[in-house]
């Protein structure tokens, strides 16, 4: 009744109910078709998900003993373990966390505290973020270049400084975000009472900002947990216990590189393990910073 | 003693002072203790940033001279040539930079439907109690490492291609006239078509986050008020949201294709690495990343070879920067909101 009057009543291509309705149902189709597809959509990206913890999980804790973290890596036949390259692993990504933080921290401040509109602080920003996205590989060739070769070959010290220039990016990006979400008002406040801008930096805004700044390093350090390219140039890879950085030191991701394409069982049975170790503990750091950024809202 | 801002509040009747017996106000160069320590802070940090832009030119310069010698030796040939001889001392890139931009835009075409639907989920349809956790979940694939996609391809994508997927692609598109040949060959379960894949999912993250991002800073007003002309949640989305953020979205879709150009691990494990052209996407090829890492442990310091391989790195640096900096022009007004 309403349809047919609503029809009469308003001038428009469409005044037959019949036609009216089975567009509505073809839209009404279209719709569902979208939304399920979507729904498909997500489902399908969970699973892959899934399917790379399942993996995980079930070849990784078939291979996972306490060898895996009181020996190193022995040639293939012989028990062999992981633990120097646990060891290296630690040691770089540490170590390249705290080189790279510092640096990163103060781009960031100065991006959000110096050079929020200025043409330079724009440059500077937005090479950050080439960085942030850049392939990881370069940076390992980069490092090559300036640290491995003239200084006769490959060293822990040159897989930390890859591993810096990595994590740099990551601090300045959540450095910046979380400065900018101070109120202008406290900057103000703190200078009216006779501060140096410095000391309200340092003691207001960062500290303000700490439990973001600190996420960005936990992400940071998530990150090159997990990066094996640069460090295949740099560091190289050892096999025996080794803390000297002027060497060539192993490290996890690149021990799985090497076992995983290898023939021999026992080698890719140790690359799983050492697979789901590094995995496990990068996404324990991801949610830990995701669970500590929500705790600050 | 009047500070400086007394002179402002009090007018002329400061200015007479201030001419006659009263001291002139403390300037900022005056203050000092807390000035020389914001002296040295504001450099620290502007330090830091002209490190940073250092940093990016010092690589790409790097990595031009260090690529230089094969520049030389092979002109601009070096980019199209497809030789990749050692034993010869011959090298070009262009299988690998074929390799490189075929499995970047293919898994761009694979992971941008899924991404779609991911943020239309997460944005219109998933009920408020699920986003945060089905979205945690899609970011956490951004943070697998790149090798861990390796091992899981290679060890379980791999196989199953190799017994199911392939062997039904080529029995069944391999047969269709005009693009069979895309989909013809031995099903190795590796090669380009794999590395796409697992490239796809790689990226998928990416997207599908800035995808939910800008979808989510369409004004609300908008959406109702297509809602309320009666609009499905399909018509809002076609007619109002992808409109709205079609400029970000794409911005996005850059970003993905930026990552996708550069993955090494993952890839290295599952393309084949072989340095031919195949005109099937089941065969085996290799990029220039997995080239790099593959053959970088057996070259000699100062060689052809290496400079051969530094000198891909340049180009890949030159592909990836151009992709990432359209998208962070495309992605410009997001960044500003």
């Amino acid at each position: 009744m309403s349809i047919t009057l609503s029809a009469g009543a308003v001038p428009g291509p469409r005044k037959d109910p019949e036609v009216a309705l089975a567009l509505g149902r073809r839209r009404k189709r279209a719709d569902l078709i979208v939304r399920t597809l979507c729904v498909l959509a997500t489902l399908v990206g969970l699973v892959f998900l899934a399917s790379i913890l399942a993996t995980l999980f079930y070849r990784g804790f078939e291979a996972m003993s306490l060898r895996v973290f009181t020996h190193v890596t022995a040639p293939p036949g012989s028990e062999g373990g992981l633990l120097n390259a646990i060891v290296g692993s630690l040691i770089q990504a540490v170590l390249g966390t705290a080189i790279g933080t510092p640096i990163g921290m103060l781009v960031g401040t100065y991006l959000a505290e110096y050079a929020r509109e200025s043409r330079f602080g724009n440059m500077v920003r937005f090479v950050s973020d080439i960085l942030l996205s850049a392939p990881s590989i370069l940076v390992g060739l980069f490092v090559y270049q300036i640290l491995v070769l003239p200084f006769g070959g490959f060293s822990g010290w040159a897989g930390v400084a890859a591993l810096a220039i990595i994590v740099i990016p990551v601090v300045v990006r959540t450095t910046e975000d979380m400065l900018q979400l101070i109120p202008n008002t406290l900057r103000e406040a703190v200078i009216g009472l006779g501060s140096p801008k410095w000391k309200m930096i340092v003691f207001v805004c960062w500290k303000s900002a700490m439990s973001g700044i600190i996420t960005g390093i936990l992400l940071a350090v998530a990150r090159v947990a997990g990066e094996t390219a640069p460090l295949l140039f740099t560091s190289l890879g050892n096999n025996t216990w080794s803390t000297d950085l002027s060497k060539p030191m192993s490290s996890l991701p690149v021990t799985i590189y090497s076992f995983a394409g290898s023939p021999f069982e026992d080698w890719i049975a140790l690359a799983w393990a050492g697979a789901l170790l590094i995995t496990l503990s990068v996404l324990l750091l991801n949610i830990l910073a995701r669970s500590l950024l929500r705790a600050r809202k | 003693m009047p500070g400086p801002f007394f002179f402002l509040l009090t007018g002329r009747h400061s200015v007479s002072q201030a001419a006659t017996a009263s001291p002139p106000p403390p300037t900022r160069a005056a203050r000092g203790a807390g000035n020389l320590g914001d002296t040295i802070f504001e450099w620290a940090c502007r330090g830091a940033g002209i490190f940073v832009l250092l940093l990016l030119g010092a690589i790409i310069v790097e990595l031009f001279i260090a690529g230089l010698p094969a520049f030389r030796a092979f002109g601009l040939g070096f980019i199209t040539s497809t030789d990749w001889d050692p034993v010869q001392e011959v090298f070009g890139a262009g299988v690998s930079i074929y390799g490189t931009i075929v499995t970047a835009l293919l898994s761009i075409v694979l992971a941008v439907p899924l991404a779609f639907g991911i943020a239309f989920y997460l944005t219109e349809l998933a009920p408020v109690w699920l986003r945060r956790p089905v979205g945690t979940a899609i970011e956490l694939l951004a943070a697998v490492p790149s090798i861990i996609y390796g091992m899981w391809g290679f060890f379980v994508i791999v196989p199953a291609f190799a017994t199911h997927i392939q062997p039904t692609l080529i029995d069944t598109l391999g047969e269709v006239p005009g693009v069979g040949f895309l989909f013809q060959g031995a099903p190795f379960g590796t090669g380009i078509f794999t590395a796409s894949f697992i490239l796809a999912i790689m990226i998928l993250p990416f997207i599908a986050a800035t995808m939910r991002d800008v979808f989510e800073q369409v004004p609300p007003v908008y959406k109702e008020s297509a809602y309320g002309l009666g609009a499905t949640t399909w018509e809002v989305m076609k007619g109002v949201v992808i409109p709205y953020t079609r400029v970000s979205v794409v911005g996005g879709i850059m970003l993905g294709l930026g990552r996708a150009l550069g993955e090494t691990m993952a890839v290295t494990f599952v393309i084949g690495n072989a340095n031919r052209i195949s005109t099937s996407l089941f065969g085996p090829g290799n990029t220039i990343a997995s080239l790099v890492a593959l053959e970088f442990g057996e070259s000699q310091e100062g060689s052809l070879k290496l400079a051969s391989l530094l000198a891909l790195g340049f180009i890949l640096f030159v592909l990836s920067f151009v992709v990432l900096a359209t998208s962070r022009y495309l992605l410009r007004s997001r960044l500003k909101a």
